[in-house]
């Protein structure tokens, strides 16, 4: 394998105004506080003024826990939750484009696509598209069987995390109307955080 | 009522209660410098001389009142100038607001004349900061700015407003619901059970301590820790923003802790088995090294901000709450007690450290630096708020001028910013104007903001300076001393005649060279109404003990030696 597991992973799930800068403000809080990252993702949710975010660090719970309340006293920051703490899913998503020139490297994929919640999502006389969805030793395990094949690009998602049955992690939350018109086209460099 | 953005802006602080803001006219804030004019009878501008005072000032005012304290500023330089004075209010959690001018919307990104990524910049010093890109929007949030910066733990909060923001029209309606923030909701209230934990704690230990910090002057909890520590006769040790939390001559008191606290605080804190911290952060200055520190004691702590817990130190029992509040739960459940022994133990200690006393030693007719203050406290009546700048003076202030009430010392304490004194007095003294303000600076912090003598003149303000000059950097030099083997290394300082610099400005002033002008140099400050200046000429080479060195155990502190005693 070729990831090392020194310390055990947490996995932050994290609601924030959908406002631009908010991924800024986080990142400068990792940085700051000097808090290693595995991997971030932000995404939308069916509410369109709050994003979502899994974070996943390498962490012991007191460090996550620090984590945590530190998240929490940005302004942004809505809601924050350790997802270890309770049964939860994790998805992490690859794209991973691979060699695909000749009948063996064909053939060899194709079974091992077989095998696992993968597919074959692009096809060329040169190289292919897969693309994998699954739990992040899955994933890795997938990879190890292609990487023989010839890997020539390849991109993850990121985790992306929910606990499970009844455990909702959502807000109620609205600004208020009449003060907070929302401007969307926004010039100043930071860019949505979407 | 048609409104432009600048003329909302002023409407929007005048109903925070705001009546001077602290600031510098340039080209992105023109409009609203415009809008002033207006209201000049509701809202004082005071023109500072760099921006660094703007900030520094709101800050001075906001420690000195509890209220906001707000500056404004142009973009681009004006901003950036702001940002040591927002990082220094950020670390002592000092409610500021700061206005700045930014470039026009379209112009924003395009590397404009004087524009600088504010917003950008201040992330990290700043409790929140906004960048308003819609003039509909800028009521609601100069008023979510002001909420933000003084509930919960205090901070400075910056709002960016484009040129053409400020110069738009809209019908202003000013938002008179609450400021609604779902994710921002300072604790305030204790569960029962962990006040019943504590409570466990205090009445099972038999050599407490309460550690008291700025969160008891911030929650207004001065009351509720006088008894507290009266009914369980709780010795109390101070932070160096926790001055004032309680009456210094308090029989319970026993001094600041710390790098160059009071011995006995140290050692008490060392010799504890339970330590009450209230509203402190157990920085790195009151700690020293973490592995040894307080290994005997259980610990309580008490902070509104949860991150606090359990950062540096491990405690038994961390509550995040407002300290009125929680303290308020836990009265009327307390049980009255008494530990006569271990108070006995603080006081050998304490009189021990008096023996050690430079103050109550034979000085050879040299003046000192602890003579200075001690004679300031003592023609002041102690009853003066001093605003100390960064260094020796600073931790000699702590020491030698105990404070009786609450927010009368006000120093930088997190970020340890020289040149604060001096502006922050001033800001102080807009505040307070029927307090006596004295700034007690270095020779080094005070020529890094002397600038702002000439607005205390422009001013007329009733301040006094009182410059204690050593022709050194003198704590640097102490250090250097202590740890580089007398390398004095760019610490010696030439300074100009304070005194014709002071004359410059039309500031009346005195030179003080020996201990027998002080009573008089005192009264000659505290007689002129304006601004005055007293050169404090002192011993080069004063040592501040006791001192943990950085990073070394609590209790192992550089003493200063008794007398006849070899160090």
């Amino acid at each position: 394998m070729t990831e090392q597991k020194l310390t055990p992973k947490i996995t932050v799930v994290a609601l924030v105004e959908n406002e631009p800068g908010v991924l800024n403000r986080i990142s400068s809080l990792f940085r700051r506080r000097g808090f290693n990252i595995d991997s971030l993702t932000v995404g939308r949710t069916h509410k369109p003024h709050v994003s979502r975010m899994t974070i996943r660090v390498d962490a012991d719970p007191e460090y996550a826990r620090r984590i945590a309340t530190n998240l929490h006293k940005l302004v942004n920051v809505i809601d924050v939750k350790i997802l270890d703490n309770e049964p939860h899913i994790v998805r992490d998503l690859a794209l991973i484009k691979v060699r695909n020139d000749d009948a063996e490297s064909r053939n060899t994929i194709t079974e091992i696509c077989e095998r696992y919640p993968a597919r074959i999502i692009d096809v060329g006389p040169e190289v292919a598209i897969l693309e994998m969805v699954g739990t992040e030793e899955v994933l890795e395990r997938f990879i190890e069987e292609v990487r023989p094949v010839g890997i020539v690009e390849m991109i993850r998602t990121g985790l992306v995390a929910m606990g499970r049955g009844t455990r909702i992690h959502d807000t109620e939350f609205k600004r208020p109307e009449i003060a907070h018109p929302k401007v969307d086209n926004h010039s100043n460099g930071n860019g949505r955080i979407i | 009522m048609q409104l432009n953005g600048s003329e909302i802006i002023m409407e929007c602080l005048i109903r925070e209660g705001v009546d001077v803001m602290f600031g510098y006219p340039g080209g992105a804030i023109l409009p609203t410098y415009d809008a002033m004019s207006k209201y000049h009878d509701q809202i004082h501008h005071v023109l500072v001389r760099h921006e660094q005072g703007a900030s520094h000032m709101a800050d001075g005012y906001a420690r000195a009142t509890g209220r906001v304290g707000v500056c404004i500023a142009t973009s681009g330089p004006g901003a950036t100038n702001l940002v040591t004075g927002l990082a220094t209010a950020m670390m002592d959690s000092s409610p500021v607001v700061a206005i700045t001018g930014q470039v026009a919307l379209a112009a924003i990104g395009s590397d404009a004349f004087q524009e600088t990524d504010v917003t950008g910049v201040t992330l990290p010093v700043t409790k929140h900061n906004y960048l308003v890109t819609d003039v509909n929007d800028l009521a609601y949030t100069i008023k979510e700015a002001f909420h933000i910066a003084r509930t919960g733990r205090p901070g400075p909060v910056l709002v960016d407003v484009p040129k053409d923001v400020q110069n738009a029209y809209t019908e202003f309606i000013y938002p008179e619901q609450d400021v609604v923030l779902p994710g921002y909701q300072p604790p305030s209230s204790a569960d029962e059970a962990d006040i019943d934990a504590a409570l466990k704690l205090i009445s099972e230990a038999e050599r407490p301590v309460i550690l008291a910090g700025h969160g008891i002057l911030m929650s207004n909890a001065m009351h509720e820790l006088r008894e507290l520590a009266e009914r369980t006769q709780i010795p109390i040790t101070l932070t160096l923003l926790g001055k004032g939390a309680i009456p210094e001559d308090h029989p319970l008191v026993v001094g600041m802790m710390g790098m160059h606290g009071e011995a006995a605080s140290n050692h008490a804190i060392q010799e504890a088995d339970l330590l009450i911290a209230l509203g402190m952060r157990f920085d790195d200055r009151v700690t020293g090294n973490l592995k040894t520190y307080a290994t005997k004691a259980r610990k309580i702590h008490v902070d509104i901000d949860r991150s606090e817990l359990n950062k540096n130190v491990k405690v038994d029992v961390g509550i995040a709450g407002d300290l009125k509040t929680v303290l308020k739960q836990m009265l009327p459940k307390i049980k009255d007690k008494t530990h006569p022994q271990w108070m006995g133990r603080i006081r050998d200690w304490l009189e021990d450290s008096n023996e050690r006393d430079i103050i109550n030693q034979d000085s050879n007719g040299k003046l000192l630096g602890a003579q200075v203050i001690n004679d300031i406290w003592k023609y002041t009546d102690g009853d003066a708020i001093t605003v100390s700048d960064v260094g020796q003076h600073q931790m000699l202030e702590a020491q030698y001028y105990p404070h009786q009430r609450p927010s009368t010392l006000l120093t930088s304490g997190g970020l340890g910013t020289m040149g604060f004194g001096l502006p922050a007095a001033i800001g102080a003294k807009f505040g307070m104007p029927h307090e006596e303000v004295w700034a007690i600076v270095g020779d080094g912090g005070f020529q890094m903001t002397l600038c702002e003598l000439a607005t205390a003149v422009q001013e007329k303000l009733n301040i006094n300076i009182a410059v204690v000059n050593n022709g050194f950097l003198g704590m640097v030099r102490q250090w250097q001393e202590l740890f580089y083997d007398k390398r004095y290394e760019s610490t010696p300082m030439f300074s100009p005649d304070f005194c014709k610099l002071a004359d410059a400005y039309g500031i009346p002033n005195m030179r003080v060279t020996s201990r027998e002008q002080m009573q008089e140099a005192v009264e000659f400050a505290r007689n002129i109404d304006g601004p005055t200046l007293i050169e404090f000429v002192v011993e080069k080479e004063e040592m501040v003990y006791p001192m943990v060195a950085s990073g070394a155990d609590l209790h192992d502190m550089k003493r200063r030696p008794k007398p006849g005693e070899v160090q």
